[in-house]
């Protein structure tokens, strides 16, 4: 029987807070906002952990990181017996502490949290991660050289987690990448303030010195196919994301203002159009700004906006704040900095004057339908309640779909009705034989984590694949 | 880094390039672009590929100098390298066998015509090229486009050259003579515009090339849409080729202002730092 002096001690309901910049510091600039735990916090935070015997924290994360193994070693200041025990599962802790939905994955079922607030485990895994950075990254073991070789397609979450796994486990890697950068949607999606791009190249740059090569400005599906690939590596994986950006279909709105996202973001993020004209790329630096959806990428759609001057930027959703699929951090962030939320209101028309500039969007209100059989609650119109109101850039953050461009070149890949890549849930397996896909673009809802959980099944499958085969 | 094997300067402001690029030089088929990008802080450019010779690995651009990109682009000597390059992107232009063909190059859409002309020569077709642009210092590749088609017109507005006038009215004299099967568009949006409203009225098939702004070239931002037939495609993966009677050319021709502002802003402060060092 184990002993557990630890549970005897009261333990605080509540959760010790992180640093933060005050909002109307951190909204004039792009650093990063929460501040960390200090040494003492964390270790006053991991204490709050009961150490329970099942562990449904490590339960709850789609890679299997030992949650509560971790935090206790953080409690013993054992930092780096901590970050170990995290990369044992995840090779990207510094990345996955700041964006993990830890509230619906390890923090979700901790038991303390029924009566308090659960334990800060992404806190605390960005806190051994940043303090590994400070204390210089330890770089993996490599097994012996296979002679294998496999290709990465992408290097966003997924790519990255099955690019560190195989080169760990003995085989060449080499990344594809479209863009100019490496890092996928970490580099052009997910803006500075939530997650700086030092953090992202540190974590590229690992992986290259463990010798993965990267080479970008590659478009597979034409500057070379997936069967291209296969010609030079044992096994593929694909990690592309789902890439294209979803209108509304309403009209007005291929006016001048009307952004995607993803546009908007990669100007900024990626383009480094907030330093125009210092760099080539513009972007329109607007004053009133609605933001459709109401999801993570359409509130870091809406606090990049605030970050660029905006003066009044308004989250448009369609349901109410309780179907919001954005992290609650963002939303308490954003509504700190200034953020208006309109829930139960759905665009109908987009407004432009004489020279095809956006002045002004339509709405019209929604209420929900009772639970359906599935038990979720459908948005409908209100008759009669449309309404306008003055913006000058809206911003489009409803989703995305798969860009076709692998699947269509690529002979004998199955997709399903809506063109994401079928796949064998246990292997990541494609219907091309050596072919693996993860991610995004196999369309099981979009997080970070979940795309480097299917990299690492993806990974030990291609391994599988390459050394058992014979 | 890509380098430049080749500069020529084929107007005032007309530069071609042939560039090292022995993958895109394998791949590419007529109308596919490369969208690449000249500096750390530059922005991301889409310019045609014009042609290739998979043998040496090279592939050749002509662009025109209209701000800093392709300014400094075109400061660009032999032996100097092109930062980012990628492609070859966007579908290619649909070849067949269509019986006689009509290819209308205007300015530097002559870049876009020539690999589309010569396409169609060799898959058989009857090539007719109207070659048009402002004055005889803007015309090029006359001599390119006339070894690939079987009979070559060219105008300029002002009657510097050859036939006085736009474009349309050769065309219209063609299609008037009948039995054009195909005819293919590539200029400045008003002439494709012209164009398409007058083969609409003979009921012959146009394609058009477009070339809105594009941000990633893979269908990624959306910055590219387009709106066909009342949809909204995206030029970089949908296109840059479309049916020109389903085109909406207002809507393109006003999404192309959207930076005009910023664009001469970034010029004129690039050529005054230019100036001063």
């Amino acid at each position: 029987m184990e002993k557990k002096p630890e549970n005897k001690k009261k333990i605080r309901p509540y959760r010790v807070p992180v640093g933060e910049r005050a909002p109307e510091e951190r909204v004039k600039d792009f650093r990063e906002v929460p501040l960390g735990y200090t040494v003492s916090q964390a270790k006053d935070e991991a204490g709050r952990c009961l150490n329970c015997k099942n562990r449904p924290c490590k339960g709850g994360c789609p890679v299997g990181i030992d949650c509560g193994g971790f935090v206790a070693k953080v409690h013993e200041g054992d930092f780096l017996g901590a970050v170990k025990l995290v990369k044992e599962k995840n090779l990207l802790p510094a990345v996955t502490g700041r964006v993990c939905p830890q509230v619906e994955q390890c923090e979700g079922p901790c038991v303390i949290g029924k009566k308090g607030t659960s334990v800060g485990i992404g806190n605390l895994e960005r806190f051994v991660a940043d303090w590994e950075r400070e204390h210089g990254i330890v770089l993996p073991a490599k097994a012996l050289p296979t002679g294998m070789s496999a290709g990465v397609v992408g290097s966003g979450p997924s790519g990255l987690t099955v690019a560190a796994d195989m080169i760990q486990l003995g085989h060449a890697v080499t990344i594809y990448e479209g863009l100019h950068e490496p890092g996928g949607v970490l580099v052009y999606g997910i803006p500075e303030f939530r997650l700086p791009k030092t953090i992202v190249a540190e974590q590229i740059a690992s992986l290259t010195k463990l010798g993965v090569e990267i080479k970008v400005n590659q478009i597979i599906g034409r500057t070379l196919t997936v069967d291209d690939l296969l010609q030079i590596h044992d096994a593929v994986f694909i990690g592309v994301g789902a890439g294209a950006p979803i209108f509304m279909g309403i009209p007005g709105e291929n006016l001048i203002g009307v952004y995607s996202a993803n546009e908007f973001l990669t100007r900024s993020n990626l383009m480094r159009a907030y330093k125009f004209p210092e760099w080539d790329t513009p972007m329109r630096f607007a004053k009133k700004i609605a933001v459709i959806g109401g999801g993570n990428v359409a509130m870091d759609a809406a606090r990049t906006a605030l970050r660029l001057g905006a003066t009044d930027v308004s989250i448009i959703y369609r349901r109410s704040r309780e179907e919001m699929p954005s992290r609650p951090e963002e939303v308490r962030h954003g509504e700190e900095e200034g953020l208006r939320f309109d829930f139960l209101k759905a665009p109908t028309r987009i407004v432009g004057d004489a020279d095809g500039r956006v002045v002004a969007i339509q709405f019209t209100d929604m209420r929900l339908t009772e639970p359906d059989a599935s038990g979720r609650r459908r948005p409908v119109p209100i008759e009669g309640s449309e309404h306008r109101r003055d913006v000058d850039t809206v911003i489009v953050a409803i989703g995305q779909r798969p860009n076709p461009m692998i699947a269509s070149s690529t002979p004998g890949l199955e997709v399903e009705k809506r063109g994401y890549l079928v796949v064998d849930e246990g292997t990541m397996a494609t219907t091309r034989k050596g072919v693996y896909a993860g991610g995004d673009i196999v369309g099981w809802g979009a997080s970070v984590i979940r795309a480097m959980g299917d990299g690492r099944r993806a990974a030990k499958a291609m391994h599988d694949y390459l050394t058992l085969t014979p | 880094m890509p380098e430049i094997l080749l500069r020529e300067v084929l107007s005032p402001q007309i530069v071609r390039l042939r560039i090292d690029a022995p993958v895109i030089a394998k791949k590419r088929r007529p109308g596919q672009f490369v969208i690449l990008r000249v500096h750390e802080k530059g922005e991301r450019i889409p310019l045609t590929i014009v042609d290739s010779d998979p043998d040496i690995g090279s592939i050749t651009l002509i662009f025109q100098v209209v701000g800093k990109t392709t300014h400094m682009l075109s400061k660009l000597e032999k032996g100097d390298n092109i930062l980012d390059l990628v492609g070859p992107l966007g579908k290619p232009t649909a070849i067949e066998r269509f019986g006689t063909v009509v290819v209308v190059g205007g300015g530097i859409g002559a870049a876009v015509a020539y690999p589309i002309a010569k396409g169609m020569k060799q898959a058989g077709n009857r090539v007719i090229t109207i070659l048009g642009a402002r004055n005889k210092n803007l015309l090029i590749l006359e001599g390119e486009l006339a070894s690939v088609s079987d009979e070559i017109i060219v105008t300029t507005d002002d009657g510097s050259y050859k036939r006085r006038g736009m474009v349309t009215e050769p065309l219209r004299e063609l299609l008037e003579k009948g039995k054009i099967n195909e005819v293919l568009a590539i200029g400045p949006v008003p002439m494709m515009r012209t164009v398409s409203e007058l083969t609409r009225n003979f009921n012959v098939r146009t394609q058009v090339s477009l070339n809105p702004i594009m941000v990633d070239g893979t269908g990624m931002c959306g910055a590219c849409r387009v709106s066909i037939a009342g949809r909204i495609k995206f030029a970089c993966v949908d296109g840059p080729e479309f049916d020109g009677h389903q085109v909406d050319f207002l809507d393109l021709q006003m999404r192309l202002t959207a930076y005009r502002e910023e664009e001469k802003q970034s010029y004129e402060q690039y050529v005054k730092l230019q100036g001063s060092t």
